[in-house]
């Protein structure tokens, strides 16, 4: 990825608002033996403004929950800039910063089964931030607290000492949530908050969030793969595919005009909860399978199973470029200069 | 004449526990065509997968209770099958694809004899054409170099890849009826579309019959010729795709379609979702199962459950919206919209035939 493309990444989502978290060029690889490198996260830039949700999209494997371990410094990342909040936390950080991290940034993980402690109490796992946090909270103002932020979640007083086996499956995500909003956080990473969860329970979830964000002002980063359910609650969303972002549109705009074919693929793909629709269109369907990240192709890593590559697609590294305002694709389709090359016509003006 | 071969009445199932029986299934019934498919949607724990398992009675037999109901296949009530007979039935007559491709398969066996397993047991065939049609099978699910690909494991396959391989086994014998349980819900989206058309596919080749399980209304639309909606162990609407879709009669069915998102629909539109959780199935009281999440509830449906109400042909509610007695100014204007426009219908039908 070249630096005016990063640059281009950084400022492409100016606005109004004011960037809470810029990411340049951030990599993740994993060295699983001597030989293989599994690149998970290869190479990402993009930005977050306060009080935006910024959907991230992509298939089982694509590094977007990687890219959400790695923001919450779960993962030590491998190479890349990250700023939030003006403070520079890519490389190597202190205790002090990482302390403030884990303050400012919390994250709602996808199984409520297991992502919370069996042999604690509700109270204990939604103060547990708070005891770390505010040790000079009184325990009396603590539970005070804890009721506060369940009832916030729409449970009440009577759940604070039960066990999380005793709750249903959309009750254990609003203690994920009261968990993450216990120390007051600015950003959230929810990675796939209501893939476990009923179609009629999800609804509720996603309403919640979207309250929350509201009343708080609070800024999310929403993983997920059900691609109907990001457009709700994301401002803008970014496709990723094999580690590399390849489109960041608004979320009306990239519903409506997907350019990137790998996003009119995904978009096509889902089955639409109307009949009548369902007969008429047209699916693109994709053949084979995702590459594996240990052995990515030359190029494009789309390639391989895009319905439009051609010879430039093994050879050159498509630019992630700005085609429209607030928007950018990584696809040589909309680059004047290799499509003059190949003696195509460009997909965009 | 297209003929029922399936044939469910009144199902009931019950599973013993140390805190006395809890019922998973009461009194379900529907039917299978030939080359037809059903999708029977439901949220976990409303006993879609206990109907399915109970038909190809894949239940454990120390814990599980069938009180009533009859399942008949071509007329012959399986419930009365011996062991041999049920035997003969399963994997062959009628087999089923489970959910999760990854634990589906045997690990330690080569993916060519799991295939040829079922086909040594239900057919003549010698073991070079049973090895044979194996290759076929694989040939016609879509999975590149069936020859070299019969002798590998179940884990050098993908997630797609292997989800395939089921269903080349549940097909290898050419069943007249195939039990799908949420066959594409561990796959990613663009894999679930080469499943679906593969599943589509092969159903127009063989003329089979499906069940389709699932909770996603979105391959319901994608799959369905009918559709049954299951809450807490019932069936509390049936009916063809368009009905249950354009015209749903019970407030959960509405309320299902509604909590949905629509990729058509802007941002600014919050969903509507159902409030609560659904019920405990060992603390049914005696009225409607859904009174507690209902936003239309009446007196009547804390005490009584309603029973199937006939609405059209092809359509049945249980709910006490659709009762006679019920005066007209109780019943919600959506679901009195719904109701109009198959009124509509069947005049304009008349109208058509007169």
């Amino acid at each position: 990825m070249t630096t005016e493309a990063n640059q281009q990444a950084a400022g492409g989502a100016s606005g109004a608002g004011e960037d809470l978290l810029v990411v340049k060029d951030l990599k993740k690889h994993f060295r699983l033996d001597r030989k293989t490198v599994l690149k998970a996260v290869d190479g990402i830039s993009f930005s977050i403004k306060k009080g935006e949700t910024l959907g991230l999209v992509g298939e089982s494997g694509c590094g977007k929950s990687t890219v959400g371990r790695t923001l919450t410094r779960i993962y030590e990342p491998t190479s890349g800039e990250v700023e939030f909040n003006g403070m520079k936390i890519g490389g190597r950080i202190d205790r002090g910063t990482k302390r403030r991290l884990n303050h400012d940034m919390q994250m709602i993980f996808q199984d409520p089964y297991s992502s919370l402690n069996p042999r604690m109490t509700v109270t204990e796992i939604v103060s547990e931030g708070l005891v770390i946090h505010n040790p000079d909270m009184k325990p009396k103002e603590r539970d005070k607290r804890v009721h506060e932020l369940l009832e916030l979640v729409g449970l009440n007083k009577s759940h604070a000492g039960r066990y999380p086996h005793e709750f249903s499956g959309g009750q254990r995500q609003r203690i994920g949530i009261a968990r993450a909003l216990a120390v007051e956080p600015e950003f959230i990473v929810a990675d796939e908050p209501i893939a476990a969860l009923d179609v009629s329970i999800q609804a509720q979830i996603v309403n919640l969030l979207k309250e929350l964000q509201k009343d708080r002002g609070l800024t999310y980063l929403f993983i997920a793969h059900d691609l109907s359910m990001v457009k709700y609650i994301s401002d803008r969303i970014a496709v990723m595919y094999l580690g590399t972002i390849v489109e960041l549109a608004e979320s009306e705009a990239l519903y409506e005009k997907p350019l990137h074919p790998y996003t009119q693929a995904l978009l096509s793909a889902i089955p639409l909860p109307d009949p009548d629709k369902e007969r008429t269109r047209e699916q693109i369907i994709l053949s084979g399978d995702v590459p594996s990240p240990t052995d990515i192709p030359s190029g494009c890593r789309f390639r391989t199973r895009c319905p439009f590559a051609m010879d430039s697609c093994a050879a050159v590294d498509p630019v992630f470029r700005e085609v429209e305002p607030g928007r950018q694709v990584a696809c040589h389709l909309y680059d004047p200069e290799i499509m003059a090359k190949e003696g195509r016509e460009l997909q965009h003006q | 004449m297209n003929q029922n071969i399936l044939e469910v009445d009144n199902l009931h199932v019950s599973f013993k526990t140390r805190n006395g029986a809890v019922p998973a299934v009461r009194g379900v019934s529907f039917s299978l065509k030939k080359g037809e498919t059903l999708a029977i949607v439901g949220e976990s724990g409303s006993g879609k997968s206990v109907t399915a398992k109970s038909i190809m009675q894949l239940l454990p037999k120390q814990n599980t209770v069938i009180p009533e109901g009859t399942i008949r296949y071509e007329g012959k009530d399986m419930l009365k099958f011996s062991n041999k007979e049920i035997q003969s039935v399963r994997g062959s007559d009628i087999s089923m694809v489970f959910q999760d491709p990854m634990t589906s398969l045997n690990p330690t066996m080569k993916i060519g004899k799991q295939i040829m397993e079922g086909l040594s047991r239900h057919t003549q065939l010698t073991k070079k054409q049973a090895r044979q049609r194996a290759k076929e099978m694989l040939e016609l699910v879509g999975i590149p170099n069936p020859e070299t690909r019969l002798d590998a494991y179940p884990h050098q396959f993908s997630g797609g890849m292997r989800q395939r391989v089921v269903i080349a086994i549940a097909l290898a014998c050419n069943p007249k009826i195939l039990i799908a349980d949420e066959p594409t819900t561990a796959l990613d989206v663009t894999i679930q579309a080469q499943i679906l058309r593969l599943m589509r596919n092969l159903q127009e080749k063989m003329d089979t019959g499906i069940i389709l399980i699932t909770h996603d209304l979105g391959v319901v639309a994608n799959m369905a010729d009918r559709v049954a909606v299951m809450y807490a162990g019932e069936v509390v609407e049936q009916g063809t795709l368009d009905e249950i879709f354009y015209r749903p009669q019970h407030p959960y069915t509405l309320g299902l379609l509604r909590s949905m998102p629509n990729l058509d629909a802007s941002r600014a539109q919050p969903l509507i979702p159902i409030p609560g959780s659904p019920p405990d199935p060992s603390a049914l009281g005696t009225g409607c199962p859904f009174a507690a999440r209902c936003p239309y509830t009446m007196k009547v449906c804390h005490d009584y459950n309603p029973g199937a109400v006939a609405i059209s042909e092809s359509q049945a509610v249980r709910c006490w919206l659709q009762d006679e007695r019920t005066p007209p100014e109780h019943i919600p204007a959506e679901i009195k919209e719904g109701r109009r426009s198959t009124e509509e219908a069947a005049a304009d039908a008349e109208g058509v035939t007169a």
